[in-house]
């Protein structure tokens, strides 16, 4: 799960975490008012679930309240398009409004879980502000990488090793220290599974500060921590993953025109790449599940109709322990419950596949069936076309 | 022979009271796996499906030898029964169980570490060698014995890859689901391994997905010491980053774990990787017809 900039240097002040003077702000009045605290020179950014929001046109350095009310105005309803939103961008409806930081120096701290050690990993880099991507694939000396032994923490040494290595002023080093301990402090005890200050800065007086802050969290630890569930802002979620996630359902919206329905995760992706491979696009991702019911199938048709780019469905079902005939009965009483005119090719395989494919011919509807997931990806394919 | 598994395995169900624990120790139990027992906290001295149940892991050990766990416990309390396996000396832990908070998973792997236990999973289907052992969630009848490993990151697509093979009459020796989780107990690399060492497998077939460089350190030892030839399947070529393809390990973050890196490390190890899913079977038969090895492998 994401949460907004704003959000997360709420938590990191509640570690004690340094972050800049600011505050939420849902209106151009409400943006003013923050800004007054600053004596009027404000930093106003926008608050999407994307990055690259400067680039964008998001982030702007206020002068006086004037302009605060001026780009408040500008920002507020705009669509933001930026490499992390796709073409349709982001509506901005919160912003941000901050006190100037007068910046000395820009780095790069984020903490991850590392698949290779199963270890939480934090990263430090001199060059602040670029995308840790880049500076990866540019110069890679230039990220230090410290791992963390879950049973003792983020060790002081540690983040001292980090700290010097990144070169961060000797007067400073404390306060680096505090800040990558209280970070990892964060990361632990939110379940987080990424925490990103880019940039970290040192200013000019002297403090060091997340002028940025990514927070994802874990979504199998959600429950528990009811203060994180609270932060979801459902406007920045495709509604139909939503509504997915309501019956259990694993749905993600993507831009093709063909709706895929499949058991398990690994063959719901590979059903896409097969339709892809066949030159079609598929519309989605969406794993039904181990239990493939009558109930399931048909919410899961709805939210796949619900799409109105989709002219076309492949249904891919590996019948184990569920049996195919019981699979295409619930097919069959979902595709006639939404009333179904899309073509729909039906690829059922295991326990009690003959019965299946007689029950999908005998339903009166015009279901293609196909013997193999290539078979069925073709078919479906060529029907849309 | 086989991998992890075989008739003498020793298995007990952790959450046997639980509607999944239930019905798949019944599934288990009717395919000939040596269940030996269950444990749930607070129905000890009672019977399941005619196999005592335990109150710990530790009694259950105790009193019938069990020498391998499967875990059905929900995602909450799934980390601890891991390690109350552990604790109890179990040698092969396997946690069907989707959905353990992954920093849980970071504990279980340091607590693992130095312990003579074996874990697989989470999130995975289970291990199977045909006819003698099954334990998990796959479903049985889709097997056959015989000479043919399969390893992969997804359910589905093992039953898959194993039903394509079983129809074209070649049995597997081993099927084992490491898991769609980011942090997991065995990795394709521990289980290519096995079969390399294991006498009776003659050929490989590898299942993966977007996500982590799993694949990739698999394919760098089977460029270097696998003496059998592997065929390969990498899933999510479509899939567009930084969105979680439901497996909790299935995203491409920061431009890493794309599927495209996983085939050509794959292709450049001589592992055969197949265009479809529906070509897994094909693609390691033209392997085995290849290598003179398809007379061994069918029957």
């Amino acid at each position: 799960m994401n949460i907004h900039e704003y959000q997360a240097k709420a938590v990191l002040r509640k570690y004690g975490v340094a972050v800049p003077a600011g505050s939420v702000a849902f209106s151009a009045d409400e943006a003013v008012k923050v800004a007054e605290q600053f004596g009027g020179k404000a930093v106003v950014k926008a608050q999407i679930h994307a990055g690259g929001r400067g680039k964008a046109g998001g982030v702007k350095l206020a002068k006086s309240l004037d302009e605060v009310r001026q780009y408040a105005t500008e920002l507020l309803g705009k669509t933001l398009v930026t490499h992390q939103t796709g073409p349709e961008g982001k509506v901005v409806q919160r912003l941000l409004v901050e006190t100037l930081s007068d910046i000395q120096k820009e780095y790069y701290i984020g903490v991850v879980i590392d698949r290779a050690t199963g270890r939480v990993t934090m990263m430090a880099s001199e060059e602040g502000g670029m995308e840790i991507e880049e500076v990866a694939a540019k110069s890679p000396e230039k990220i230090f990488r410290e791992t963390i032994d879950p049973a003792i923490g983020l060790k002081s040494f540690q983040a001292r090793k980090l700290a010097y290595a990144i070169h961060i002023p000797n007067e400073l080093i404390k306060q680096a220290v505090a800040f990558m301990v209280g970070l990892y402090k964060v990361f632990v005890e939110n379940d987080c599974s990424i925490a990103e200050i880019n940039p970290l800065v040192v200013t000019k007086d002297g403090q060091v500060m997340a002028l940025d802050a990514k927070l994802n969290f874990d979504s199998n630890a959600l429950y528990r921590h009811a203060d994180i569930v609270e932060l979801r802002d459902l406007a920045e979620e495709d509604p139909r993953e939503i509504e997915a996630s309501k019956f259990d359902l694993s749905y993600i919206a993507l831009h093709g025109n063909i709706g895929c329905m499949v058991n398990g995760a690994g063959l719901a992706m590979a059903t896409m790449d097969t339709i892809k491979y066949y030159g079609g696009e598929p519309a989605n991702f969406l794993d039904v599940g181990g239990g493939a019911t009558e109930e399931k199938v048909t919410e899961a048709f709805k939210i796949i109709l619900s799409d109105p780019g989709v002219k076309g469905i492949l249904v891919n079902i590996f019948g184990g322990i569920m049996k195919c005939d019981v699979i295409a009965n619930g097919v069959v009483a979902a595709a006639k419950q939404v009333g179904l005119t899309h073509p729909l090719v039906v690829r059922l395989e295991g326990t009690n596949v003959d019965m299946g494919k007689q029950i999908l011919k005998d339903s009166g509807l015009a279901i293609v069936p196909a013997d193999s997931l290539a078979e069925a990806a073709q078919k479906i394919v060529e029907l849309v076309k | 022979m086989s991998i992890l598994v075989n008739k003498n395995t020793r298995v007990i169900t952790q959450g046997i009271s639980g509607k999944t624990g239930l019905f798949h120790t019944k599934q288990a139990i009717e395919y000939g796996t040596n269940m030996v027992g269950g444990v749930t906290p607070g129905k000890g001295g009672t019977v399941i499906e005619g196999v005592p149940v335990f109150d710990t892991v530790e009694a259950a050990v105790r009193e019938t030898g069990a020498n391998a766990s499967v875990i059905y416990v929900p995602p909450a309390g799934a980390a601890e029964a891991i390690i109350e396996a552990a604790d109890a000396g179990i040698d092969l832990v396997i946690c069907i169980t989707e959905g353990i908070p992954v920093l849980d998973m970071v504990q279980v792997k340091r607590y693992l570490e130095g312990k003579k236990t074996r874990l697989i999973g989470p999130n995975c289907p289970g291990v199977i060698t045909p006819d003698q052992c099954k334990i998990g969630i796959m479903p049985g009848y889709i097997h056959k014995p015989g000479r043919v490993g399969v390893v992969s990151r997804s359910g589905t697509l093992t039953y898959e890859a194993v039903y394509q093979l079983t129809t074209k009459g070649i049995g597997q020796s081993t099927a084992v689901g490491i898991g769609g989780d980011p942090v997991n107990g065995t990795n394709f690399l521990d289980v290519l391994k096995m079969f390399n060492e294991d006498p009776d497998t003659e050929a490989v077939i590898m299942i993966g997905e977007i996500g982590g460089t799993a694949e990739e350190e698999a394919a760098a030892y089977v460029k270097e010491h696998m003496k059998k030839p592997v065929a390969g399947f990498i899933a999510g070529r479509s899939a567009p980053p930084g969105k979680r393809m439901g497996h909790a390990g299935a995203i491409i973050s920061g431009g890493k774990g794309t599927a495209d890196e996983k085939v050509a490390a794959m292709e450049a190890a001589g592992i055969h990787v197949a265009p479809t899913p529906s070509e897994m079977g094909s693609t390691l038969f033209a392997m085995l017809e290849a290598r003179g090895l398809l007379d061994k492998c069918r029957s």
